[in-house]
């Protein structure tokens, strides 16, 4: 029988709601850094690095909307998943009735808010692989509706843009979405991108994307270029925190290529907000770690 | 940073000016998509039948709102069993998508102030001009923070719409917000978004 998960898994969210990751923290205060004294962009950060640290001191959620639970679990061969998903959703109904989730599940067609953070297959979103070893990898992503609402697809080519087949193309429509977003994802952001796919896997790229840390480079050399141009560019357009003017529009870029279909090439933003919340559980030897 | 307290005399409306940090306190009521659109399709535009609860709510709102301040917010609160509610988390939520109600709102109720993030297009602006009114932008996700200047939860009305959509009638004190668009036609917004046009047409060559 596997070992019930409940208790750890209540802490990974805990943690992902309240306790923004180190390297996203220290990203935010180095724009701090950057920002005119005086000005509206610097007391935006300045607001946001106090709330960061009141949230993680008080363990209440860094933002109210407490996104979409999106888990990446990794278990090995002989692991139930139909078991995983019932302990993933006692410890998701347990969280929402603590408080480190806003009750953020709506039935599309009644409008009714199911109050505890459960739907149907797709709420919360799982994703199970079975990969080697012995251990257990348990990955939460919350993502705001604020910056999913930003979140776009663009089909290569794209006559209004100039944009062809290639990554000046790439280049040009995540421009693009970067100055139609403006402040309103909660920037300054961070961009997950999907090369290639279909309209459904092109997606789960981008957002796959978002799990780099921002101290890992792209291990292609063409796409570690293209995010380090991005990033920057965007950080001429003076959008700023909020979207109140400002040096720092995105904070970072992620770039996935998947393969594609010869007719499509879709290009996908994941945008997210600076609440960027990941965390990780490692379940092996009967003990859960954190990082 | 300048103190407002709500409720707001349209003298100190006409005195704040797009970019003013301010610290606000007094009473406010949150109110996002599902209360826009009852308001809209209940009292103003009148195309659905009072039903329930909704004159007695009205009448009560109505007290609230009058040169008060309205909060696109939906809030994580605790004690929602026991009635004895704690606001957790409380940040704004993305102001644009009431932008097809809102100066309707804004006119209906003498409401001087109204907050989210993101900012509001023209009709809004407009009706600030008129109302007059202002439109304060709270950080988007400092929802601890914010938190923490909501001194007591006076009261919930219409929770059958769920938590973060229902009106939450709040007491305040120097809740830390950013005026973006004065009762003068000014909008940080417009500006900011004119001035990216601009370099983003420089950048991509189009």
């Amino acid at each position: 029988m596997q070992p019930d998960l409940t208790q750890e898994i209540l802490e990974l969210v805990r943690l992902t709601a309240t306790s923004l990751p180190e390297d996203v923290e220290r990203t935010i205060a180095a724009a701090y850094e950057t920002e005119t004294p005086g000005s509206v962009a610097k007391s935006v950060l300045d607001t946001i690095l106090k709330n960061v640290k009141m949230a993680r001191e008080h363990s209440t959620p860094i933002c109210q909307d407490t996104g979409t639970p999106i888990f990446y679990v990794d278990m090995p061969a002989g692991w139930s998943m139909r078991e995983m998903r019932r302990q993933i959703e006692a410890a998701v109904a347990e969280a929402t009735r603590r408080v480190y989730l806003r009750p953020n599940s709506v039935n599309s067609l009644t409008g009714k808010n199911t109050g505890n953070n459960l739907g149907d297959e797709y709420f919360p979103t799982i994703h199970f692989h079975e990969v080697d070893g012995d251990a257990v990898t348990i990955r939460l992503m919350l993502k705001g509706g604020g910056s999913e609402n930003v979140s776009t697809q663009y089909k290569l080519p794209d006559t209004r843009l100039h944009a062809g087949r290639d990554l000046e193309g790439v280049y040009k429509v995540v421009m693009d979405a970067v100055y139609k977003a403006q402040g309103k994802g909660c920037a300054p952001g961070f961009l997950g991108v999907g090369i290639g796919g279909d309209r459904g896997s092109s997606f789960y790229a981008a957002k796959e994307a978002l799990w780099r840390t921002l101290d890992e480079p792209n291990p292609d050399p063409a796409l570690d270029a293209l995010e380090k141009r991005i990033t920057a560019d965007a950080n001429k357009l003076g959008i700023g925190p909020m979207g109140l003017g400002g040096k720092t529009t995105v904070m970072a870029t992620r770039i996935k290529a998947i393969h594609r279909l010869p007719a499509c090439y879709f290009v996908s933003i994941a945008y997210m907000c600076w609440a960027y919340r990941r965390h990780t559980m490692i379940y092996k030897n009967g003990k859960a770690e954190y990082k | 940073m300048r103190k407002i307290t709500i409720p707001i005399d349209d003298e100190t409306i006409r005195s704040l000016k797009a970019g003013d940090a301010v610290l606000l306190s007094g009473v406010m009521m949150t109110g996002r998509d599902a209360v826009h659109k009852w308001m809209i399709d209940t009292f103003i535009r009148k195309t659905r039948e009072p039903q329930g609860d909704d004159l007695e709510v009205y009448e009560a709102i109505k007290k609230i709102l009058n040169g008060g301040v309205l909060y696109h917010c939906g809030p994580v609160v605790a004690g929602v069993d026991s009635g004895d509610y704690k606001f957790v988390a409380a940040g704004p939520t993305t102001s644009i998508r009431e932008e097809p109600y809102e100066a309707e709102v804004i006119k209906h109720f003498n409401i001087k102030g109204v907050m989210g993030k993101g900012g509001m297009g023209p009709k809004t602006l407009q009706a600030c001009r008129e109302a007059p009114a202002v439109y304060f932008h709270a950080v988007g996700g400092a929802a601890s923070l914010i938190a923490q200047s909501v001194q007591k939860v006076l009261g919930v009305y219409k929770l059958d719409f769920g938590v973060p959509e229902a009106m939450w009638v709040i007491e305040v004190k120097d809740f830390p917000a950013i005026v973006t668009m004065d009762s003068h036609g000014n909008s940080l917004h417009e500006t900011v978004e004119k001035a990216s046009a601009d370099r983003f047409k420089a950048l991509l060559g189009v």
